[in-house]
């Protein structure tokens, strides 16, 4: 029955989107950490989604996060001299996170869950119509 | 009797595995709506309804010893690529807003195939019901 790969096609997406959410949220966390876990400044982090074929029957595309990469960016350059991590001509080296990218990126994933949500929920309301057939 | 029944429910039921199956190609089309490289699909109702007419879902046969083969589906045939009215820049075709409108659309086009069913169905009751 394809209207049930309706919910498995969206419930993929949603769990793709959540975790550009997560990601967008660590970022936005960390914009100002100079020291993360390896002893370097913080790198932003980015999901790369893919589409992945539901199962053999169905036609229908999921989509899932690939892998989640480091921006490749260069790490932003700040002057503070008094910072214990300054380096000799006083530049403290912060992550290479973009701010206004990260908020971008947040409304557009929260955008696309919600159509996802809509998706389910029409496909509910048409496999409930389906039920109530004939009476 | 039972075969009649079957031929009396046969043209909505087509409409109604026409129309699940369209409403999936359109929620992965929806779902992928941020996948780069991805290709929005759709299928055209009226001519996957037709041909779903002609060839009954089934396989052509032109001799008595064939085979009939599993039952073939028309809409992956008939799956094509949209065609995007502004292209992006990560290669995705999916225009979201599109796709939602097509999406509500195929819902309701259902809906009236469900209503369109039932009253078929009220009107069998109402034939075998003794007055």
């Amino acid at each position: 029955m394809s209207l049930f790969n309706v919910f498995s096609i969206s419930s993929t997406a949603l769990s793709a989107q959540s975790q550009r959410l997560n990601v967008v949220a660590s970022n936005l966390a960390n914009a100002d950490s100079a020291v993360s876990s390896n002893g370097k400044p913080y790198r932003a982090k980015q999901v790369v989604f893919e589409s992945m074929p539901l199962n053999s029957g169905s036609s229908g595309m999921g989509v899932k996060v690939r892998d989640v990469i480091e921006d490749p960016a260069a790490p932003r350059l700040v002057f503070n001299p008094n910072h214990p991590l300054a380096d000799g001509q006083g530049y403290v080296t912060m992550p290479n996170v973009n701010v206004v990218e990260e908020m971008t990126n947040m409304i557009s994933a929260s955008r696309s869950y919600q159509i996802n949500v809509d998706v389910m929920n029409t496909a509910k309301s048409m496999l409930l119509k389906t039920l109530a057939l004939g009476q | 009797m039972i075969e009649r029944l079957d031929k009396y429910f046969a043209a909505p039921l087509r409409a109604l595995n026409l129309r699940s199956a369209r409403s999936e190609v359109l929620s992965a089309n929806i779902a992928n709506a941020d996948t780069p490289h991805y290709k929005a699909r759709d299928f055209d109702f009226a001519k996957a309804l037709s041909g779903a007419r002609e060839t009954g879902f089934g396989m052509h046969k032109t001799s008595e010893r064939h085979l009939s083969g599993k039952t073939a589906s028309p809409v992956v045939a008939a799956l094509q690529y949209r065609v995007p009215v502004q292209d992006s820049i990560d290669g995705n075709t999916v225009e979201t807003d599109m796709e939602l409108a097509q999406f509500s659309n195929n819902a309701i086009g259902m809906q009236a195939d469900l209503a369109f069913m039932s009253a078929k169905i009220r009107g069998m009751f109402a034939a075998i019901q003794s007055s």
